[in-house]
C-alpha cells in the first residue's frame, strides 16, 4: 500500500494558502467598498479605496476564472 | 445501441435514478450555506445550482471512467452486478436522505459496487489497498483539510473585516458566496454526472452494446446531465438544513469562507491527483468556519452522527449491493425481485418522508427537528425491542413511524 503523502500534503497546503489568500482578497475588497460608502456619506470621494475593491475583486475574480479552468481541463 | 437487452435497459434506468438521487443529496454541498445565510432564495439557489450541474456535466468526459478502474477487477463485471450496486448505493442514499444526514454519493457507489463484486466473484476482485487509500484516507483528509482551510479564513475574515459593514458588505459578501457555491456546483457537474456516465458506459461495454474503450455515446451524457440536474432542483431539503443549520450558525461572512474552503479544497484535490470527496469537503468547510468566529459553535451531537453516516456508507451500500447481487444470481425473476424491492423502499421512503416535510419553505427553520434525531438516533443504535428484520430499509425505517418529538435530544 502506497500513500501519496506528497499529494495530500500539496492539496493541504495549496488549499489552505489560496483559501486565506483569497478570503482576505475578498474582505480587504469588501472594507474599501465601505470605507467608500461612509466617505460618500459625508461627500467625500475615495477614489483610492474604489481603486483597491476593484483591484481585489478582479484578483478574485482570476481566481475563479482559473478555477473554472481547471473544471473545464 | 443494436444489441439492447432488457437488464442493459434496467441498468441505464438505475444509473439515472442513482444520478437522480445524487443530484438531491449533493445540493446542500453546493448551496447550503448560500441558502442558510439568505444569500439566494433557496428556489432561486437549487434552479442555479441545477444549471450549473447541467452544464458541468456537459463540460468534459475526463472523469467518466474513473470510478470503476482500479477498485475492482472490471474482466468480472457483468450489468447485473452494476445493477446490484446501483441499488445498493440508491437506497443509502434515500436513506441518509431521510435522516438528513449528508453522505458521499460516491461512497455508496463505491461501496454497492463493491459488495456486488465480493457477492460475484469473490474477495480477491477488490483490491483492499486502493480502498485505503481511495477512500479511507480521503475521507479523513478532506473534512481536515477544509475545515482548517475554512476556520483560518473565518478568523481573518473577522479579524480584517471589523469596519467592514454596511450596505456595501452585505452585498459583496452575497455575491462572494454566490460566485463560491457557483464555482462548487460546476465542478459537482462534470465530477458526479460523469460517474453516472461511466457507470453506464461500463454497463454499456459488459452487456455488449458499444466497443470497449470507447467515449460515453451523447444520449447518456445528456440524460446523466439532466437527471443530476433535476435532482438538484428538485433540492435534498432535509440535508440543506443539516448541513445549512443543523451543524453550526452561519453568518455570510462564514458561508462564504466555507464555500471559498470548499470550493478550493474540491479543485485543488481534484487537481493535484488526491481526489476528496465534495461531501466531506463542504461538511469539513462549515463546521471549520463555525469554529472560526468568535462565540460560533458547532453541534458535535449532530457532526457526530455525520461521521457515524459516513462510516457506514461504505459497509452498508456494500452489503446491499451484495445481497442484490446475491438475489439477482438466481437468474430473470431474481433481478426482478430486486427491481421491485428497490423501486417499493424508495416509495416506502418517500412515504415516510411525508410525515414531516422539509422544503424550501421551512428549510431555514432554526431548529434542528427532531425527527432528524430520532431517526439518526435509531439508526446508528439498534432497535431495543430486537425486531430484527431481515433487510436494511425496513430496520432503519421502523423507528421512523414514530412520532417525531423528542425536542430533549436537540442541542
Amino acid at each position: 500500500m502506497k500513500i501519496d503523502w506528497a499529494a495530500l500534503g500539496s492539496v493541504f497546503g495549496v488549499s489552505l494558502v489560496v483559501t486565506v489568500a483569497l478570503v482576505a482578497l475578498f474582505t480587504l475588497g469588501i472594507m474599501a467598498l465601505s470605507h467608500r460608502e461612509r466617505a460618500a456619506e459625508q461627500g467625500d470621494s475615495a477614489t483610492l479605496a474604489l481603486t483597491g475593491a476593484y483591484a481585489c475583486f478582479a484578483s478574485c475574480a482570476a481566481a475563479v476564472a482559473y478555477g473554472i479552468s481547471l473544471i473545464v481541463a | 445501441m443494436e444489441n439492447f437487452s432488457l437488464i442493459l435497459a434496467i441498468v441505464v434506468v438505475t444509473a439515472l435514478a442513482f444520478d437522480f438521487t445524487n443530484g438531491f443529496h449533493d445540493t446542500a454541498n453546493a448551496m447550503a450555506t448560500t441558502i442558510s445565510t439568505g444569500a439566494l432564495k433557496p428556489k432561486v439557489a437549487v434552479a442555479m445550482s441545477a444549471a450549473l450541474n447541467l452544464v458541468g456535466a456537459f463540460l468534459s468526459v475526463e472523469v467518466a471512467n474513473t470510478i470503476s478502474k482500479g477498485l475492482v477487477d472490471e474482466s468480472g463485471i457483468r450489468p447485473e452486478v452494476i445493477f446490484a450496486a446501483l441499488v445498493g448505493a440508491i437506497l443509502w442514499n434515500l436513506l441518509t436522505w431521510l435522516v438528513g444526514l449528508p453522505s458521499s454519493s460516491s461512497h455508496a457507489l463505491m461501496g454497492g459496487l463493491i459488495g456486488a463484486t465480493i457477492a460475484s466473484a469473490g474477495m480477491g476482485a477488490v483490491h483492499g489497498d486502493v480502498l485505503v487509500t481511495k477512500v479511507l484516507i480521503p475521507a479523513i483528509a478532506a473534512p481536515l483539510v477544509a475545515g482548517v482551510a475554512a476556520m483560518l479564513a473565518t478568523r481573518l475574515s473577522y479579524t480584517l473585516g471589523r469596519k467592514a459593514d454596511g450596505k456595501a458588505a452585505e452585498k459583496g459578501y452575497r455575491a462572494g458566496q454566490i460566485a463560491s457555491a457557483g464555482l462548487v456546483s460546476l465542478a459537482h457537474g462534470t465530477n458526479d454526472a460523469q460517474k453516472t456516465m461511466g457507470i453506464i458506459t461500463l454497463a454499456l461495454v459488459a452487456g455488449g452494446a458499444v466497443a470497449p474503450d470507447s467515449d460515453p455515446p451523447v444520449w447518456v451524457i445528456l440524460s446523466a446531465g439532466l437527471a443530476i440536474a433535476l435532482g438538484t432542483y428538485l433540492g435534498g431539503w432535509r440535508i440543506i438544513r443539516t448541513m445549512g443549520k443543523g451543524l453550526t450558525d452561519l453568518q455570510p461572512q462564514q458561508g462564504f469562507a466555507a464555500q471559498t474552503s470548499a470550493a478550493t479544497v474540491i479543485l485543488a484535490s481534484s487537481h493535484l491527483g488526491f481526489s476528496l470527496s465534495t461531501t466531506h469537503s463542504v461538511s469539513g468547510s462549515v463546521m471549520g468556519a463555525g469554529l472560526g468566529r468568535k462565540g460560533g459553535v458547532v453541534r458535535w451531537s449532530t457532526a457526530t452522527r455525520m461521521f457515524v453516516a459516513w462510516g457506514l456508507t461504505l459497509p452498508a451500500a456494500a452489503l446491499v449491493g451484495a445481497l442484490a447481487e446475491y438475489v439477482t444470481g438466481f437468474g430473470s425473476w431474481g433481478t426482478a425481485v430486486v427491481a421491485v424491492f428497490l423501486v417499493a423502499s424508495s416509495a416506502a421512503i418517500w412515504k415516510l418522508s411525508r410525515r414531516e416535510v422539509v422544503d424550501h419553505n421551512n428549510v431555514n427553520d432554526a431548529d434542528e427537528p427532531a425527527g432528524v434525531v430520532t431517526t439518526a438516533i435509531a439508526m446508528v443504535t439498534p432497535p431495543p425491542t430486537g425486531t430484527v428484520t431481515e433487510n436494511l430499509t425496513a430496520t432503519i425505517a421502523a423507528p421512523t413511524g414514530e412520532p417525531a418529538a423528542s425536542p430533549a435530544t436537540t442541542v
